[in-house]
């Protein structure tokens, strides 16, 4: 069957070999040469860099910004996409192709305006300073920043299925005595949520390595506000390869075996919601 | 029927009130964290007037950090259309095992942290890297250079055509290039004439944005180039290095092109989704 298919079109070998020649050469060559490199350490160099009271507080500030800003993005993701479907208003149209502005931005600029905006003189941060919360310079600026990176990835999910929803099966909620409320709670939510699962992860994922939108707005304090790829980054700094090497391995694997496990529940979630 | 449909709408749609909040609440979200954040750069850079600004912006170092980013744009997005068509050409006209493994592999670069991207070649070819020791001896300099730049960048901007090809190729299937070569065009012939013009508006937005992300590429390209000012600083560097410098005007002004750009990426999505309804209608 393969075969065959294969033979009517031309060009899979060309294609296919150009495609593992440049996948091998610039990403799988390179990968390796981290887990080469981390394999001349001593297991106690290793487990040493790895336990370091600042790389694990570097590495539990990663992992709970991440987390906070996917949720943020998760609640008001919801919220955007269901008001640019279902609601019409001037400047929709403007919103909605705005909604993909972190995509195309690049970070260090985030970074600076987000920074200038949130700083106690900056025009968000002086309506809070006065109230004793600081949100540069803090971990809370690190939200802040994980937030504006992961917008879209929510939004744009959750939106295609949103707009293919059978609107009929509304109206039959709403003609058997469902309130609005329980309408949306109990018929569309449900429906979203495998897209909405789906948004989070990959919002939480692209927060997690993220660097150029935080470094400026973090404050950067040791055990702090110091996020895993600015340790690495200061590790490389001093020269101190094994340390970084060792630091990026652990937050690689994490990162990509969490991915999976998200991955295959949602995909498992939505096939529940298929099949049901 | 009209009785029943106006009752319809009436359960099938919020009471005016919470649309407005529901809008509203929408709107306060995305104005804190999109919309505050775009203005606030043209305003910075503005803030002095457009004398300042327009000085900033044809500084020499400044116009050496565009004219990088330029050439590395240049190299890194040409080869990752080759390899966006490449790939989504296998991925999508064929079925073989292991296609979901070579799809993981493509989207690997956005789960890696574009630090540990660039560290990467820092491994390889930094002077203690593998091949650091060979690369001195024959006088190759990769790392803080643009050898090293264009290749962190490559890294980090490869899936983007290629994840932007391959649903569209799938969805729109191979019957059409079957037929052209049932009637006698050659493999080339039939890609030129069918393939590439029906992916001609994915194809367009995949370019543009995986070429506003080599041009502001921060994170591994800041690992690789070694800050060498007006040499290997491209312009989200001198951002970054003005701004430390607390020269906010001159880092706004760099970053208003770059935000310029961004905005234009978001039109060109804008047409080419247009493009693809009316074609699709």
């Amino acid at each position: 069957m393969a075969s065959r298919r294969r033979g009517v079109l031309p060009g899979f070998g060309l294609a296919m070999g150009f495609t593992l020649t440049y996948l091998s050469l610039l990403i799988l060559i390179p990968l390796s040469t981290l887990i080469l490199k981390t394999a001349t350490m001593s297991l106690s160099g290793f487990w040493a860099a790895v336990t370091a009271p600042r790389t694990l507080a570097a590495y539990r500030l990663s992992f709970l910004a991440a987390m906070a800003g996917a949720l943020i993005n998760g609640v008001f993701g919801l919220l955007v996409a269901w008001v640019l479907e279902r609601y019409r208003f001037p400047g929709r149209r403007i919103v909605d192709g705005l909604v993909d502005l972190p995509f195309a931005l690049p970070t260090a600029v985030a970074g600076i305006a987000l920074t200038s905006l949130y700083a106690g003189s900056g025009w968000i941060g002086r309506l809070f300073e006065p109230h004793g919360v600081k949100i540069a310079y803090t971990p809370l600026g690190v939200v802040v920043a994980l937030t504006f990176v992961g917008l879209p990835f929510v939004v744009r999910t959750v939106q295609p299925v949103l707009r293919d929803l059978d609107r009929q099966v509304e109206d039959a909620a709403a003609s058997l005595g469902a309130s609005r409320l329980q309408t949306v709670t109990r018929i569309i939510l449900p429906e979203l949520m495998p897209a909405a699962l789906t948004g989070i992860v990959l919002a939480f994922a692209r927060g997690l390595g993220e660097y150029g939108s935080v470094i400026f707005i973090a404050g950067n304090l040791p055990m702090k506000s110091e996020i895993t790829p600015l340790l690495i980054m200061i590790k490389l700094e001093q020269y101190d390869m094994p340390g970084a090497t060792a630091i990026a391995l652990v937050f690689l694997v994490a990162s990509f075996s969490l991915l999976l496990v998200v991955n295959l529940l949602s995909s498992r979630l939505s096939r529940r919601m298929v099949t049901r | 029927m009209i009785e029943g449909g106006g009752t319809q709408t009436r359960h099938l749609d919020e009471p005016a009130a919470v649309r407005w909040l529901l809008i509203g609440s929408a709107l306060v979200f995305l104005a804190l964290f999109l919309f505050l954040p775009l203005l606030v750069v043209f305003v910075n850079a503005l803030s002095e007037g457009a004398a300042v600004y327009a000085a900033s912006v044809l500084d020499p170092v400044a116009l050496a950090a565009i004219r990088l980013t330029l050439i590395t744009a240049a190299i890194a997005v040409p080869l990752n259309l080759l390899f966006g068509l490449a790939a989504a050409w296998v991925i999508a006209k064929y079925d073989f095992p292991g296609r979901n493994l070579l799809m993981t592999l493509i989207d690997i670069p956005f789960s890696v942290s574009p630090v540990i991207s660039g560290m990467l070649f820092v491994l390889l070819f930094g002077a203690h890297g593998l091949a650091g020791a060979w690369l001195a001896d024959h006088d190759i300099k990769i790392i803080f250079a643009l050898p090293g730049i264009v290749l962190a960048t490559t890294f980090v901007t490869s899936p983007f055509v290629a994840r932007e090809l391959i649903p569209l190729m799938r969805s729109q299937g191979s019957e059409e290039e079957e037929a052209a070569m049932t009637l006698g065009a050659g493999g080339w012939q039939t890609f030129f004439r069918i393939s590439l013009p029906k992916i001609r508006w994915g194809l367009l937005y995949g370019v543009v944005l995986c070429n506003a992300r080599a041009m502001g590429e921060f994170g591994a390209v800041s690992v690789v180039s070694g800050h060498v000012r007006g040499m290997t600083d491209t312009m989200p560097l001198q951002v970054v290095i003005l701004y430390n410098e607390y020269d906010f005007v001159g880092a706004f002004a760099v970053a208003s092109l770059l935000t310029f750009l961004a905005i234009v990426t978001l039109v060109v999505k804008k047409l080419v989704e247009r493009q693809q309804g009316s074609a699709e209608a």
